[in-house]
């Protein structure tokens, strides 16, 4: 899943606060998931925007609204109408949605309720981490199943490298070193011989480096 | 010589089998040539090349081939550093070129500290290619003539290609084996991460011995002398990948008052003393960090002057 983290509600109150309507946007995809992003967290932060508003004694009416999606165009059509009641939205879902409530409600001002972080999964409830960096062409076979591009701090393809520690990355004790994990997993599956082939640099088109991506899939084109 | 791959000074030396002593110099944070100079000619006579580091520990400092040149004026070999953290693949060619241009003969290939260790922890880092595929590239260029699209250059650089290790950074037992995949990418000489902890870099070698890499590659045992008992508790609680040992640590506590950057040295040239015995090591790389000027008194004290002309 995409996950994601609420935004400082100080810096939330001062995004909107030239405004005097104001729509919350909550998303039932990976936000919800993430408890950062759905139905309850639109309520949670519409509440602490109104009493923010009511101790400064500012005017202002918040509404509250969470859709099936909002990565998706159709779902996205559900707040036409709505929006004009308003004066602004904040979106808390992932960095797409208020891109895509953005291109299809142009005169709206729209802001972002969270800080997208990456694409990863719960190691535990209440905990997140990164798996995959989306860079178009997976490798994660050749390494023991898990990815030394998202992982490694340094994407190293033959790691690991020398700030190896304990089985932890150099940049913090916070972090395991995934070559660390990589090496003693291949070493286990006695495929030693496959860590010492050397990994040729990789093609980074498929990634971000080769500019904005787009996927057609012609069959589904309407 | 065509027969070299490189013709530099350090390349010779070790090829005609002298034992190595190979310094290093950190290029000043700013345009303080004077004091560039000024430590390059301590250096000067006691070395066999100068490792030029680049961004170490990921502060700016003045570039790595700039600093290199301003040895060369020195009368100093330069063994220029690149890693690969600031670096795409464009840009890590045009530089092994440039260098190789104004004469610069070895350089040594890392990936590079992370930037969040440094003084401008807010930038973006490159890691486009690693440590490893740069010493390939490297190769490529030299050997190949070609860049790594596979197109042909004009007149390729000749580099002797340079590559560290660290005989202490975990899994261990895999630690003889990234060597191996180093020097078959093509690592001409190894520079090792600072040796403190004896037996297990014993243990290291006589692996790396068996596997026959002391016959592939020139491998340098990395020598950093302890100036204080602060800098070794540093050194092994603060520093990832580096082993060392409580015994020292106790050695230097109990040389007394003003007496431990003496015993840091005596160390120092102790270990000397056992990489000349030990098979496989081909020298020694000794790393006096700010303290350029204690190296010719340590050298001569190690035995290692004069140095050969080849």
């Amino acid at each position: 899943m995409i996950v994601a983290k609420q935004k400082a509600i100080q810096e939330l109150i001062e995004m909107v606060r030239p405004f005097g309507k104001v729509l919350v946007v909550g998303c039932k995809g990976c936000v919800t998931v993430c408890n950062v992003g759905g139905a309850k967290e639109v309520a949670i932060l519409a509440a602490a925007l109104r009493i923010a508003a009511r101790r400064e004694g500012r005017e202002l009416m918040v509404g509250e609204h969470t859709l099936e999606r909002q990565c998706d165009p159709e779902y996205v059509a559900e707040l036409e109408g709505m929006v004009d009641d308003y004066e602004a939205v904040i979106s808390i879902a992932c960095g797409v949605g208020p891109q895509f409530i953005s291109e299809q409600y142009p005169s709206i001002r729209v802001f972002p309720g969270v800080n997208t972080q990456f694409m990863g999964g719960a190691e535990t409830h209440g905990v997140w981490s990164e798996r995959c960096a989306g860079c178009g062409t997976c490798v994660v076979h050749y390494f023991g199943g898990l990815c030394p591009i998202a992982r490694c701090s340094k994407s190293l393809l033959n790691g690991p490298c020398g700030g190896s520690d304990s089985g932890k990355c150099e940049i913090s004790k916070e972090v395991d070193c995934i070559w660390d994990i990589i090496v003693r997993r291949m070493m286990d599956q006695d495929r030693l011989s496959e860590l010492i082939e050397f990994k040729p640099p990789k093609s980074w088109t498929t990634a971000r480096d080769g500019g904005p991506r787009k996927m057609i899939r012609e069959e589904l084109v309407e | 010589m065509s027969e070299y791959k490189s013709g530099s000074n350090l390349e010779k030396v070790l090829r005609a089998g002298h034992f190595a002593f190979t310094g290093e110099c950190g290029p000043p944070q700013g345009a303080n040539v004077d004091h560039l100079r000024e430590k390059a000619r301590h250096l000067k006579g006691c070395v066999d090349a100068v490792n030029v580091t680049d961004n170490q520990t990921a502060v700016v400092r003045m570039s790595s081939w700039a600093a290199s040149l301003i040895l060369m004026e020195e009368g100093l070999e330069p063994n220029f550093q690149m890693v690969c953290r600031d670096r795409n693949r464009l840009a890590i060619q045009s530089d092994i070129i440039g260098a190789y241009s104004l004469g610069i003969r070895n350089m040594l290939c890392l990936s590079g500290d992370h930037q969040s260790f440094g003084n401008h922890p807010d930038a973006k880092n490159v890691f486009d290619i690693d440590s490893m595929q740069l010493i390939h590239t490297v190769r490529k260029m030299r050997d190949e003539g070609k860049f790594l699209n596979d197109q042909d250059m004009d007149v390729p650089p000749r580099m002797f290609v340079g590559a560290a290790a660290n005989p202490f950074a975990e899994p261990f037992d895999f630690r003889v084996y990234r060597l191996a995949k180093k020097i078959e990418a093509g690592a001409d000489f190894i520079q090792t991460q600072c040796i403190y902890n004896m037996d297990r870099f014993r243990e290291f070698m006589k692996r790396a011995v068996d596997m026959g890499l002391h016959e592939k590659a020139y491998i340098l045992a990395g020598v950093t002398p302890m100036k204080s008992v602060g800098m070794a508790l540093y050194m092994a609680k603060q520093v990832p990948g580096m082993d060392v040992p409580d015994s020292l640590i106790k050695r230097l506590r109990g040389a007394g008052k003003g007496k431990v950057a003496e015993e840091g040295i005596k160390f120092s040239l102790e270990q000397i003393e056992a990489f000349k015995e030990m098979e496989g090591v081909a020298g020694v790389h000794y790393m006096a960090i700010e303290w350029e000027h204690k190296v010719a008194e340590i050298a001569e004290r190690a035995g290692v002057l004069p140095r050969p002309t080849v």
